[in-house]
């Protein structure tokens, strides 16, 4: 039918194909020319997983197990799905109070953890997580999140093994965000110079998830994933009995321990005191542990045996005689006269009473002071340098290649290199030039500017033992990531012989003779260390058996007085628990089981006179 | 013929209703898949009434449904800021604003079908209006701005029956009005105008015009800047969430996480599918359900996600063929009520299509209209099958009495 208005549906008709003309082009655009939108869907709706690999174990030179993995629960809370709840049960459980749960759940708020669960407390307790089960259906909202955690199987070697702690913002950029917020990462120690070894690689696994960010299948059937490798045991050169045995010797002392097995380079013990209970870094106690240990004043996380700094006192003297006898000055027959000590025009340097003219073999015995000055002003003084700096450049040399003033390359951070003076220091002090080796006498018996870390008068005495070289001191035999270098030391071999020989006549009639053994050939020096913080320190070097040494120790207790007091009969104890297994002198062994040098407790009185100094 | 293309169309909901659900809701697929039964059912019956039927009783069902409408918006719990549900003893019967729209459309038919109606006629003018505003003001009651829009569109179907072009024209010029309010700022607008007028005056007066372009342009400038005032305070009575969505639109605004989130999904997903789509079931924005409402007024996106441009424009052109078609059926219709109820379908489908899919595409606020035939949704699936059938019913049966 039509009317007067019928060619309008031309109009009409030309209305709807002109609005879908705009549909359609909208549509072309947005579905193919505008690529930010398949990006905004692929960032939407893919999500990459990281899968965690266990982390390698950390065993000892026995394969006896140090570090495992072990689960740990994590309480985690989401607000969407928290219903009220008796708060006063859950802190119960939980052993925290009101404020601090109020505050927690405050912090999910913030945290934009309303529809995702976020954390609220970290590596609860076995009870805390038997009590929560028991009671979940009271808390909704509220569930436990298992996390592999490290478990300490023994709570010695703190300082070695290290810990772990979440990766800081710095840790991430380093590895090129290798790590995400929350990982773990090792902070100190084995854990963290071996930490590539031991973490493994990562896997990933994409995942298609949903708007609440929910797993909803995986992302083209799996195919772009990449599976996680587990961490590699790491095998330390620790001895765990030796280890745990140094650190019941060295109990409510300061100082340290090292023991080195000569031939290898590697650390059988390495002991810093006072130390701490790693497995209490590893709980829900951690951070106030953490906290607790960085304001005690003996300063417990601090690794004495490689940070600390201690004059080496006499027992720097076998090394003193290799580079006299290496340099001539002396020979194993020459004496020095030695009246109460060394005294020159306006410098008297002390000695204790002993008989006079001695030997090489004498002086290391009794430890005589003079005997050490004449030999190092001889040293320095020898007319083929043109003046005392060359001469002391020279001595230095020695000393250098005996691993002093360096870092050794221990494979645990944060490895000191002492104090070892150089000719620019002794001009800034004197003037260029214008000092003499009187002037810097202390040297020649390890006092004054020297300072070694246990770990480096360990591994002089394992030169001694060698008779001539070492191999860089090291935690870790297997994998080895760092070089392990051979080094020699520039001293005859014949030279070693002498001296190793008044090393070992200090066990027969010298300063550490209460210590001698049968069964075993133990060679070493005492030390009684001036410094300035007190009495002087304890020192005591020792290798044995003599012929085929196994084990080089170096012992430092702080402020523990003569070196025969405390130091010798720690390293000798050591060498037998380490050499034969037994110990035959128990009374020694209660006797430093029991001293206490930390809370002050009343000094028993020492059945040895120590003679030195 | 006709048949085949909503047949095409039907089956198409079917599928995708059935595809859908398999992701986003089980229980919503299969619901819709009984709906469809039912409103085959519905169109079977409707094509065994005799046509005469409709055209006797067209105002009842306008009636009726007014009724329903009053009571729907007194006893209505609110659903999604709405009172458009019709709840009777606890059970959903249906959203009455759907049927509205047939019973409406059928009403304006038989009213312009009458003796000695003509639409360039003033009083019958303002009757056709009125008979369009009265469920229009009942939905808007109901809270229901978007479904009260598809109403306005009976306005196509008045300009066929010979109201004059510019009405249509006039919504462009005050949407126009309504852009540069919001975005300019109302003063800006008057001043601008204004000074527009000034220049005209002055040119008209230079060239010697007839003075009666100057009256025009200054009554056109006082108009449209009380309007500009009426939007600038219709604007400032919104509800604030209401404003955020069309600052969102006109891009004063950006706010991906809250008013503008649907939107950005909704071109994240359709933007996604490319020119072939991620395929049947594979859409991840889908799977992940991250565009809110994706089964009834998103559904498009699901569309545009998995079967890509090649879907999207198969639906486009497939809406342009049937509003065509019934357009051509409408213009072969003898009597004037078949035509103006084919014309008034028509109207009423196009602003669904269009303004929902503008709205996936960004193109327009969010209102909450369903895409016909696709969406899911009992009510609205039933309302369009009893629209199209009772059309098709009209179109088979009127031959033969008239």
């Amino acid at each position: 039918m039509k009317d007067k208005y019928s060619n309008r549906f031309l109009s009409v008709a030309a209305i709807i194909v002109f609005m879908a003309v705009i549909l359609l082009s909208r549509l072309v655009y947005i579905q193919v020319f505008a690529e930010e939108y398949k990006q905004f869907a692929e960032d939407n709706t893919r999500k990459v997983k990281a899968i965690k690999p266990s982390r390698g174990l950390i065993v000892d030179r026995n394969g006896n197990r140090l570090v495992t993995n072990e689960t740990a629960y994590d309480l985690k809370g989401a607000l969407r799905f928290i219903k009220a709840f008796d708060t006063t049960a859950f802190c119960q459980i939980f052993d925290i109070d009101k404020e601090f749960l109020e505050k927690k759940l405050e912090d999910l708020d913030d945290g934009g953890f309303y529809l995702e669960a976020g954390v609220i407390l970290k590596r609860l307790s076995v009870k805390s997580v038997a009590l929560f089960q028991e009671r979940q259906f009271d808390f909704r909202g509220f569930r436990l999140e298992a996390d592999i955690t490290r478990r300490i199987e023994h709570p010695v070697a703190a300082h070695i093994l290290g810990y772990l702690g979440e990766a800081t913002q710095r840790d991430i950029e380093a590895t090129e965000n290798y790590y995400r917020l929350q990982d773990y990462i090792g902070k100190s120690g084995i854990e963290r110079q071996y930490e590539e070894v031991l973490r493994g690689e990562k896997g990933y696994q994409y995942v298609v998830k949903d708007k609440y960010s929910r797993e909803i299948g995986k992302y083209a059937d799996g195919a772009n994933d990449i599976p996680a490798k587990k961490g590699l045991t790491v095998m330390s050169t620790i001895d765990l009995d030796l280890q745990a045995y140094g650190e019941q010797l060295m109990k409510n002392k300061l100082g340290a321990i090292v023991a080195i097995e000569p031939a290898t380079g590697e650390i059988l013990a390495m002991v810093s005191s006072p130390t701490y209970d790693p497995t209490q870094l590893t709980g829900q106690g951690r951070s106030n542990m953490f906290a607790e240990l960085s304001a005690d004043t003996n300063k417990p996380l601090y690794n004495r045996a490689i940070t600390g700094y201690y004059p080496p006192g006499s027992t720097f003297k076998p090394i003193m005689a290799l580079v006299g006898l290496q340099e001539g000055v002396i020979s194993a027959s020459t004496t020095f006269p030695c009246r109460m000590g060394y005294t020159i025009p306006g410098l008297h340097v002390g000695c204790h009473a002993h008989t006079n003219y001695l030997d090489l073999r004498e002086s290391i015995a009794q430890s005589c002071n003079a005997y050490y000055c004449h030999t190092f002003r001889d040293c320095i003084d020898q007319s083929k340098f043109a003046n005392t700096q060359e001469g002391f450049e020279k001595w230095r040399e020695y000393m250098m290649q005996f691993g002093m003033g360096v870092t050794l390359g221990v494979d645990i951070p944060n490895e000191k290199k002492g104090d070892f003076p150089t000719v620019g220091k002794y001009d800034a002090v004197y003037g260029a030039g214008r000092w003499r080796s009187s002037y810097i006498i202390s040297l020649a018996i390890g006092q004054a500017e020297i300072s070694l870390t246990p770990l480096q008068m360990a591994n002089m005495t394992a030169v001694v033992a060698n008779r001539g070289f070492y191999y860089t001191p090291h935690l870790v035999k297997d994998p080895i990531v760092r070089p392990i270098e051979k080094k020699t030391v520039p001293i005859e071999k014949r030279h070693f012989e002498s001296v190793i020989g008044g090393m070992e006549e200090v066990f027969i009639t010298g300063t550490a003779r209460w210590y001698a053994l049968d069964s075993l050939i133990q060679c070493g020096k005492t030390g009684t260390a001036q410094n300035p913080h007190g009495e002087d320190h304890s020192n005591f070097v020792l290798f044995a058996p003599k012929n085929d040494p196994q084990i080089a120790i170096a012992v430092v207790v702080e402020n523990g007085g003569y070196g025969s007091t405390w130091a010798a009969p720690i390293a000798s104890l050591m060498a037998e628990q380490y050499l034969t297994d037994t110990i035959t002198r128990p009374h020694f062994e209660k006797k430093m089981f029991e001293k206490d040098f930390i809370h002050k407790e009343p000094e028993n009185a020492l059945a040895t006179d120590s003679l030195e100094e | 013929m006709a048949l085949a293309v909503f047949g095409i169309f039907n089956i198409y909901s079917a599928e995708h209703g059935e595809g859908n659900s398999i992701f986003s809701s089980g229980l919503n697929s299969g619901a819709q898949i009984k709906w469809l039964g039912a409103s085959l059912v519905l169109a079977l019956a409707i094509l065994f009434i005799d046509a005469r039927f409709f055209l006797t009783f067209g105002y009842y069902f306008f009636i009726g449904v007014c009724v329903l409408l009053v009571v729907t918006f007194l006893t209505a719990p609110e659903i999604k800021g709405a009172k458009s549900w019709l709840v009777v003893g606890g059970l959903r019967l249906g959203q009455t604003s759907e049927f509205a729209k047939f019973a409406t459309v059928l009403a304006l038919a038989k009213f312009l079908d009458g003796f000695n109606v003509d639409v360039s006629q003033w009083r019958t003018r303002f009757l056709a209006v009125g008979i369009i505003m009265l469920p229009v003001a009942l939905v808007i009651l109901q809270n229901d701005t978007g479904t009260a829009m598809v109403f306005l569109a009976l306005f196509l179907a008045l300009f066929r029956e010979g109201l004059p072009g510019w009405v249509l024209l006039l919504p462009v010029v005050m949407g126009a009005i309504f852009l540069t309010v919001l975005i300019v700022g109302f003063e800006q607008m008057a001043i601008a105008l204004g000074v527009i007028s000034l220049i005209v005056a002055i040119v008209v007066l230079l060239i010697k015009l007839p003075l009666r372009v100057i009256w025009i342009t200054i009554g056109g400038a006082i108009v449209c800047v009380g309007f500009a005032f009426g939007v600038n305070w219709a604007f400032q009575q919104l509800r604030p969430h209401q404003q955020t969505r069309i600052e969102v639109l006109i891009g004063l605004k950006e706010d991906l996480q809250g008013a503008g989130y649907n939107v950005h999904q909704s071109l994240i997903t359709i933007g996604s599918g490319g020119v072939s789509g991620k395929g049947f079931l594979q859409g991840t924005q889908t799977r992940g359900s991250f565009v809110p409402e994706q089964t009834t007024d998103f559904i498009f996106c699901t569309i545009g996600e998995e079967y890509g441009l090649l879907g999207t424009s198969a639906v486009v052109i497939l809406f342009v063929v049937l509003l065509l078609r019934v357009i051509q059926l409408a213009e072969r219709q003898k009597s004037k009520f078949a035509r103006i109820y084919g014309y008034g379908i028509v109207s009423i489908i196009f602003c669904h299509f269009f303004l929902n899919i503008a709205m996936t595409l960004g193109l327009f606020p969010v209102i909450g209209i369903p895409l016909p035939f696709f969406s899911y949704g009992g009510s609205s699936l039933m309302g369009f099958t009893i629209m199209l059938f009772i059309f098709i019913k009209l179109d088979a049966g009127l031959k033969h009495y008239f």
